[in-house]
């Protein structure tokens, strides 16, 4: 194998109480793109954060381009040539797209002045370089997303690194821009870049990457080549254990309808009609921006309602806000935890019991004793890894962060339960345990809309399935009759399947 | 990797750095006394430290309200303002002969809908409650003025203004008046922050709202809510003032809601909303008020002492700040 430029060795830090990094490691190769995987909480952001400086080290040794070197911080990094793309965008969205690249080293003249047309001639060359269609002298606010991590890019080249880093680069990123993305990642390997690419979408990694390092509670696990590796052993190595199977179906005894959605219209909704039976999951698939999100924060009343009927185990019910969705039985679970799923400040039993304090409450008083006891069984029941209730839910990860946020719905004892994308930014372990959970709930007896971006998650869980493309249902099928070729075609819009099943 | 972190919580829950950490504001008012006592020996009189009490009294009763507000993510910058109003009111009713039983109810209810109407301005009308509540502080300052004419109102010199005075100037077990409201206040809003679920969407209001608001909870109500209170207790002590000076001066309170924001943000409660605790501020306040009383003592010029007390609630955030 080739000589790495960036060699990360036997990297040991511990934080109070928890040892973050066990002898992990990291090689990175010039031309070749490495993913680096684990679960969440093995160590990844950790490791990322030590190779730029961000933690000191306790024990190891980073090398680059032959060197020992030790960065006192992302700024030193960034300037010997290692670039970062973080999951969150620091991207300032009133300046323009040349201000956010040079940011903080804008091009002078003697007199501190900003030389313009220099700055954005130079930040129009690298747009040009990675296919972006704007001038770069337009607002970064303007952009999509896909568009505005192009910018990142195009930020971390200016840098001139030999090393970019992505972490997470396309949760958030429609096909077509994940599309476009891994363009400009085979056009820099081929420029001779090393390039670390952390997911957890193994598809993206068999699809982009070189090779693969692993890392799992810390450690470091194993370095492969990709073609020497199968999903399910890749899955193996990341969570220790075998995975028997990832989508754990149980066949539902159809019951009596639900919950019923008649001509449904509200601003990115067109009139949208289906049913959902008890004990039943219902799967909502669709692109980004099909108005999935939108349509089930309709039916629960946190948005407005133009025309059309919801009809809850036969009567009509008209939710305007958010408490009559609960009080009807509805309940949602956000698709973003950290925008307006979670407190983050609060711990995770003040985030779990917020839609149901009034259970937990004697007149005026709350009944800390009655809302401990709940808390404490739901942290049982769900296998949520904290070291106490009171924890502050920020410090969970996120496979717990959402388990958190299922129990938050489930605690209000809904009759429809409504989950957005509940798997988003979880790692495989934990994600397997939310589909136990769902299929327990739905066992139950309890109703179930899915919806979620994943395809083989919508086909291996739901027992119908409905996809929206541009605020419109576009397909229905039982679960047995769809496919992923299928789906995709009613989510873009090529064809549309009214038949119902 | 969780039962090492459930081994070091459970090791001691006394005593230990977190602890420590938790209770600084605490240190630092134990620390702030010890040395004023070596310093001064008039400091740690009854005398002095009732003194103290009763002076800190009326800022810990704003900065009470305060707290509630700024927990929500919010700020009340009417506080004096209402504080002036009610007070004013209250004189001319007492100075008409209206029983304090009901002349002081009634300006508790003023405050309580001055402040309502501010939590609504901020909350249906989706105005910032910095903008919002300079408004009303504005306003409200005005309408005091044109109420009184620009001068005080006396109390006058019957029986109820005697006992109106009662609240401002008399004792119960050898304690100020002042002091015992004081305390229960703070009784008060310690219970509803941790003991109702009112407290807990307060917490919650501040910490996120969207996801408050997705989570079926009145945020418009809660908001409102936080801003009566507020603007009842700015009444309280209206009528605290009021009633020790007896009369009602157009200007009083001015600059007081600076004073409650400093011994909120004193005691520890982010002004990003969503954290602080109420015993903070109590603790904020009592640092302010002994280090006003100490310079007093030290004959230090009140001019000074603006210098001094400025730095101190700079020194108090940026050690707050250094343990995030």
């Amino acid at each position: 194998m080739d000589q790495p430029i960036l060699a990360l060795k036997g990297i040991h830090k511990s934080f109070p109480g928890v040892k973050a990094l066990d002898n992990a490691c990291l090689n990175v190769y010039p031309g070749k793109v490495m993913a680096l995987l684990g679960e969440n909480g093995a160590g990844k952001s950790t490791l990322m954060k030590v190779l730029t400086g961000i933690y000191a080290l306790d024990q190891g040794e980073v090398r680059y381009q032959d060197r020992k070197v030790n960065f006192a911080g992302p700024r030193e990094s960034q300037e010997a040539g290692i670039g970062i793309i973080h999951q969150e965008l620091n991207l300032i969205p009133e300046l323009t797209i040349a201000e956010n690249i040079f940011l903080g080293r804008e091009i002078t003249n003697a007199f501190g002045g900003i030389k313009w047309s220099v700055m954005f001639d130079a930040a129009d060359a690298l747009l040009q370089r990675l296919n972006v269609k704007h001038k770069s002298s337009q607002l970064l606010g303007d952009l999509s997303l896909g568009e505005q991590q192009m910018v990142e890019i195009a930020k971390a080249l200016s840098f001139k690194s030999n090393v970019i880093i992505m972490d997470e680069p396309t949760d958030a990123l429609t096909d077509t821009e994940t599309a476009s993305l891994f363009k400009v990642i085979n056009e820099l390997r081929d420029a001779g870049y090393g390039i670390v690419y952390i997911s957890h979408r193994l598809k993206e990694i068999f699809e982009i990457c070189d090779d693969i390092t692993v890392l799992r509670d810390g450690k470091f696990i194993t370095e492969r080549k990709v073609a020497e590796i199968d999903e399910d052993t890749l899955i193996e190595l990341m969570v220790g254990r075998r995975l028997d199977e990832q989508y754990p179906r149980i066949d539902s005894s159809h019951g009596t309808t639900c919950l019923e959605v008649k001509n449904l219209s509200a601003a990115d909704v067109h009139n949208v009609s289906f049913t959902l039976n008890h004990g039943e999951i219902l799967g909502v698939s669709g692109l980004m921006g099909a108005g999935r999100t939108e349509l089930m924060k309709v039916i629960y009343g946190a948005l407005k309602r133009d025309s059309g009927e919801l009809l809850l185990e036969g009567t009509p019910i008209h939710p305007r806000n958010p408490q009559q969705g609960l009080a009807n039985g509805i309940a949602y679970i956000s698709e973003d935890r950290k925008g307006d799923g979670l407190i983050l400040g609060l711990s995770v039993k003040e985030n779990m019991s917020l839609c149901a304090l009034k259970q937990f409450s004697k007149g005026i008083q709350l009944d800390h004793h009655a809302e401990t006891m709940v808390v404490e069984d739901f942290i049982g029941l769900f296998n949520i890894k904290t070291p106490s209730k009171d924890q502050i839910i920020g410090n969970l990860s996120g496979g717990n962060q959402q388990k958190v946020a299922i129990a938050k719905g489930l605690m209000t004892r809904p009759k429809v339960l409504i989950l957005d994308e509940p798997t988003r930014g979880v790692d495989v372990g934990a994600k397997k345990e939310i589909y136990q959970l769902i299929n327990q709930f739905k066992a139950e007896g309890m109703s179930i809309i899915l919806v979620s971006s994943e395809m083989p998650e919508v086909l291996g869980m739901s027992d119908r399935i409905i996809v929206m493309h541009q605020g419109r249902i576009s397909g229905e099928f039982n679960h047995a009759d769809a496919d992923q070729e299928k789906l995709m075609a009613c989510a873009v819009g090529k064809i549309s399947n009214e038949v119902t099943a | 990797m969780n039962n090492k972190v459930i081994e070091t919580q459970h090791k001691s829950k006394l005593f230990n750095k977190e602890w420590l950490i938790e209770q600084k504001s605490l240190i630092a008012l134990i620390l702030l006394i010890t040395v004023v006592a070596f310093m001064n020996e008039y400091f740690f009189t009854v005398n002095n430290l009732l003194n103290i009490l009763r002076q800190t009294s009326v800022i810990a009763i704003i900065a009470a309200g305060m707290t509630l507000v700024i927990l929500t993510a919010g700020i009340d910058l009417s506080v004096g303002s209402i504080l002036a109003l009610c007070g004013a009111f209250a004189a001319s009713m007492i100075s008409l002969e209206i029983p304090i039983f009901i002349a002081v109810p009634i300006s508790l209810l003023g405050g309580a809908l001055l402040g309502c109407a501010t939590g609504g301005i901020i909350a249906k009308g989706k105005v910032q409650a910095f903008i919002a509540t300079l408004v009303t502080m504005t306003l409200l300052r005005g309408v005091t003025m044109v109420y009184t004419d620009g001068r005080p109102i006396s109390a006058g010199y019957t029986d109820v203004a005697d006992n109106f005075a009662w609240f401002g100037t008399g004792y119960v077990f050898g304690i100020p008046v002042p002091v015992w409201i004081m305390i229960a206040v703070f009784a008060a809003i310690w219970y509803l922050l941790n003991h109702t679920r009112f407290g807990r969407y307060v917490y919650a209001l501040g910490g996120n709202e969207s996801a408050t608001l997705l989570s079926g909870i009145n945020v418009d109500r809660v908001k409102i809510g936080v801003y009566a209170i507020c603007g009842l207790l700015s009444a309280l002590a209206g009528i605290i003032i009021t009633s020790r000076l007896s009369s009602a001066q157009p200007t009083a309170g001015m600059g007081y809601e600076l004073d409650a924001i400093a011994a909120v943000v004193v005691g520890g409660t982010s002004l990003a909303g969503g954290k602080g605790r109420i015993m903070g501020t109590l603790i904020g306040a009592l640092i302010i008020g002994v280090l006003n009383n100490a310079l007093n003592l030290m004959d230090v010029s009140s001019y000074f002492q603006m210098i001094v007390k400025a730095l101190v609630i700079l020194l108090a955030v940026l050690v707050d700040n250094k343990h995030k």
